[in-house]
């Protein structure tokens, strides 16, 4: 894991005694370490190196804040210049006057086009509109299927003709098909293709000429390298495109990719993809990206993913369980997969400001977090309601059915009690929902 | 056409200017300037702001020593260096068992396509087993491609176990005496935990199946992938064990510069590339021509 960019900037700045303004010199070094990160971060480089000195234009001479430390005053400048960089607030996607929409997708091979259309389409249908999906990607092997299955899923009719017919010809087709049946979206799933391959580029531009889309939408992968900078930039100035959708943003990429698009093309990333489920596209932050490109944690998705997992209501019966001291090892393990339900464990605590860099060591082992569960699972219900009852021959049982040692339940047990203890001692002060979960095995 | 040809055909057709600038670069002195520029075009190819800081001052310091007299000459070494291992894939045998892996998208269903290609043209019987259970018409796909290969086909129903799946198309291999087995399996995050958990579940399978498969662990690593590529390899490999990287879409303008970090990191070595979306469009990795490649002159 990286070192986060404040900590870094903090050693740079540890020399400079005092408050004040913010010497050149200063500064200077602290861009080393911002060009560095952002270099990790994959942002292009010749966009770190034109960002890197309009930062540092902004930085020399400004008053480090009463609140702030000479580091935390740099980064503040250089996270506010990407996020106005990337845009300050989210931009949808404009629904044209008279129906329907057309909207056309285009990417990279493997961009994530084919999920990222069928969640725009889901979208819509929950709206309340009659979105219609469009397999105009010919070149791969079962495309029109997977397309086909994925319309099925989200309940959105697919047209889809023959492989060998031609991709123009579907498209203009479905336009005609979607205005009689009166559908008011259409979106068009077009094949991946490299931005160097003239043929296909050509073929983009014929089916944006015959159906004139309202919107077209770039499909890059947020672990997109060095290159973003001349894929987003030939497919605009081929094809022309409205806005991106970075994909793939569930993993751990820091997502350079966003600042290099934006910054060469002037298009704003639209949306995020952030998982195969068909969950819809989420708006896109660059606030909240900033941070990510910066290392610097995210929390304000940390609370949001914390508050979708744990339902309200399912935390207000825990907190009874807690009061009544009835909390069970089956609680515990149902606390347990909401935590999982969170997403890698390690990531979510990377989101935790100031605990990025401390977190480095700190293995956080999901494969103890998953055997507690295996546990708890090889225990029968009773057992589970009623630790007392786990003796030693219960014990022996456990463990083999969930292939530990009879140690590793041993231990599991005394920490819950300790933790039910724990719990006891904070069912005294209101207001305080969650208690630390104790360090396990 | 050769890979280094079908390289040389993609980079003609970038525009980003690089080419023009390698070829001045070397032939101007080595100074700050051009040690600057070469940390520019190394970047540029994805290898990282770490491993470019680190081939430059290595050819600074052999400067210093007196001890280059041609950029180009020590940068190819420098290079060379780190991205030289073996390459292309021994059967040691009988069935040889490949189990493809990667990030979704990256290509490992076509590139199982081409491997399975490769194979018959020599002759060689193959089976691939559809291990991606998971992801929309998936299956399909890869029946497709066995088609088009004359090659096995294990499957069972979409959402069925993916080790089940392996397991049998090793034991149908057996059988029916086919040369090969491939594993595809459904593209996944490395930072998914429990689909990590199901990819050990397979490889532990494959090993019971037969011992010492799969013989192959191939990550399959799309060139346009930036930093991240090194993450993806290192959680891959510490689940699995990896045993070489499938380098793909090489056709593009994308270089694949990460795989110097990986070879670094993780000693894995580039054994196959992908430079097209054909059949044949597979061929052995060739250090030289990577490191052509990255500083093409055309
Ligand atoms: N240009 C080019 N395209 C490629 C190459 N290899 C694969 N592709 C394309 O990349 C896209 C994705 O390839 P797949 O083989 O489906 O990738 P995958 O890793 O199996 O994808 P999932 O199973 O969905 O994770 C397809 O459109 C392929 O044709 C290559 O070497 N060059
Ligand atoms: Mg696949």
């Amino acid at each position: 894991m990286f070192e986060s960019l404040t900590d870094k900037l903090e050693g740079v700045f540890k020399r400079l005694k005092g408050r004040g303004l913010l010497k050149e010199e200063d500064v200077a070094a602290a861009m080393k370490e911002v060009r560095m990160a952002l270099l990790e971060a994959d942002v292009n480089f010749r966009a770190v190196k034109a960002f890197v000195e309009k930062v540092k234009e902004r930085a020399v001479g400004k008053e480090v804040l009463e609140s702030l430390t000479p580091g935390q005053q740099v980064v503040k400048v250089v996270r506010d210049e990407l996020v106005s960089l990337m845009g300050d607030v989210h931009k949808g996607i404009r629904l044209a006057p008279n129906p329907p929409t057309v909207i056309m997708v285009i990417g990279l091979q493997g961009s994530g086009k084919t999920t990222s259309v069928a969640k725009m389409a889901m979208t819509f249908r929950k709206e309340g509109r009659r979105p219609m999906l469009v397999a105009a990607d010919t070149q791969r092997p079962a495309a029109i299927t997977q397309l086909q299955s994925l319309g099925k899923t989200v309940g959105v009719p697919v047209h889809a003709t023959q492989e060998k017919d031609d991709p123009v010809r579907i498209c203009r087709d479905a336009v005609t098909r979607a205005r009689n049946e009166a559908h008011d979206i259409v979106i068009l799933d077009t094949a991946g293709r490299l931005q160097i391959d003239t043929d296909l580029m050509n073929q983009l531009k014929e089916i944006r000429r015959d159906v004139s889309p309202h919107e077209v939408l770039l499909v890059a992968d947020a672990m997109t390298g060095q290159e973003a900078v001349n894929i987003a930039e030939t497919f605009d100035k081929e094809i022309g495109i409205d806005g991106v959708i970075l994909t793939k943003m569930d993993g751990d990429a820091r997502g350079g990719a966003a600042l290099s698009i934006t910054w060469v093309t002037g298009k704003p990333v639209k949306f995020i993809g952030v998982g195969e489920k068909l969950d819809p596209l989420e708006a896109f932050h660059p606030d909240r990206v900033a941070s990510r490109i910066l290392g610097m944690g995210d929390v304000l998705s940390l609370i949001e993913k914390a508050q979708e997992a744990v339902e309200e209501k399912e935390a207000l019966e825990l907190e009874e369980k807690l009061l009544s001291d009835s909390f069970s090892l089956e609680d515990l393990r149902d606390q347990m997969r909401q935590i999982r339900k969170m997403g890698p464990l390690q990531g979510l605590l990377g989101m935790v400001p100031g605990l990025g860099s401390k977190l480095k060591d700190v293995n956080v082992d999901e494969g103890q977090l998953r055997r507690v569960e295996a546990i708890i699972n090889s225990m029968t219900p009773l057992e589970r309601r009623n630790h007392a009852i786990i003796k030693g021959s219960r014990r022996r049982r456990i463990a083999d059915g969930s292939g530990v040692t009879i140690a590793d339940v041993n231990r599991l047990l005394k920490q819950y009690i300790q933790m039910r203890k724990m719990m006891k001692r904070f069912t005294g002060m209101k207001g305080k929902r969650f208690p630390g979960l104790p360090r396990f095995m | 056409m050769a890979f280094f040809d079908r390289l040389k055909a993609g980079l003609s057709k970038t525009r980003n200017g690089l080419v023009h600038r390698a070829s001045s670069l070397f032939s101007s002195p080595i100074n700050e300037a051009t040690l600057e520029e070469l940390e520019e075009i190394l970047i540029l190819s994805d290898v990282g702001p770490a491993c470019a800081g680190d081939i430059v001052s290595s050819i600074r310091s052999r400067q210093s020593r007196g001890s280059v007299n041609d950029l180009r000459t020590a940068l190819k070494q420098e290079i060379l260096k780190r991205v030289t291992g073996e390459s292309g894939l021994l059967r040691v045998d009988t069935p040889f068992v490949i189990m493809v892996v990667g990030v979704n998208g990256v290509g490992k269903t076509t590139s199982i396509g081409k491997l399975a290609r490769k194979y018959h043209d020599e002759g060689l019987q193959v089976t691939l087993a559809a291990g991606d259970t998971f992801r929309a018409a998936a299956i399909e796909q890869l029946e497709i491609w066995a088609q088009r290969t004359q090659a096995q086909f294990v499957k069972h129903q979409h959402g069925a176990d993916p080790a089940a799946v392996a397991y049998d198309a090793v034991m149908s291999a057996q059988a029916r005496k086919s040369d090969v087995v491939i594993v595809d399996t459904a593209g996944r995050l490395h930072t998914k935990s429990n689909l990590m958990e199901e990819l050990k579940k397979i490889h532990r399978v494959l090993g019971k199946a037969m011992p010492h498969a799969p013989h192959e662990v191939l990550l399959v690593l799309d060139a346009t992938t930036g930093q991240n590529g090194l993450q993806q390899a290192k959680v891959f490999h510490q689940a699995i064990g990896l045993t070489g990287i499938v380098l793909t879409k090489l056709d593009g303008s994308a270089k694949g510069g990460i795989v110097l970090a990986i070879r670094e990191e993780l000693k894995l070595p580039v054994k196959l590339v992908g430079v097209g979306e054909g059949m044949d469009d597979l061929q052995d990795f060739v250090p030289e021509d990577f490191v052509e490649a990255l500083f093409q002159e055309s």
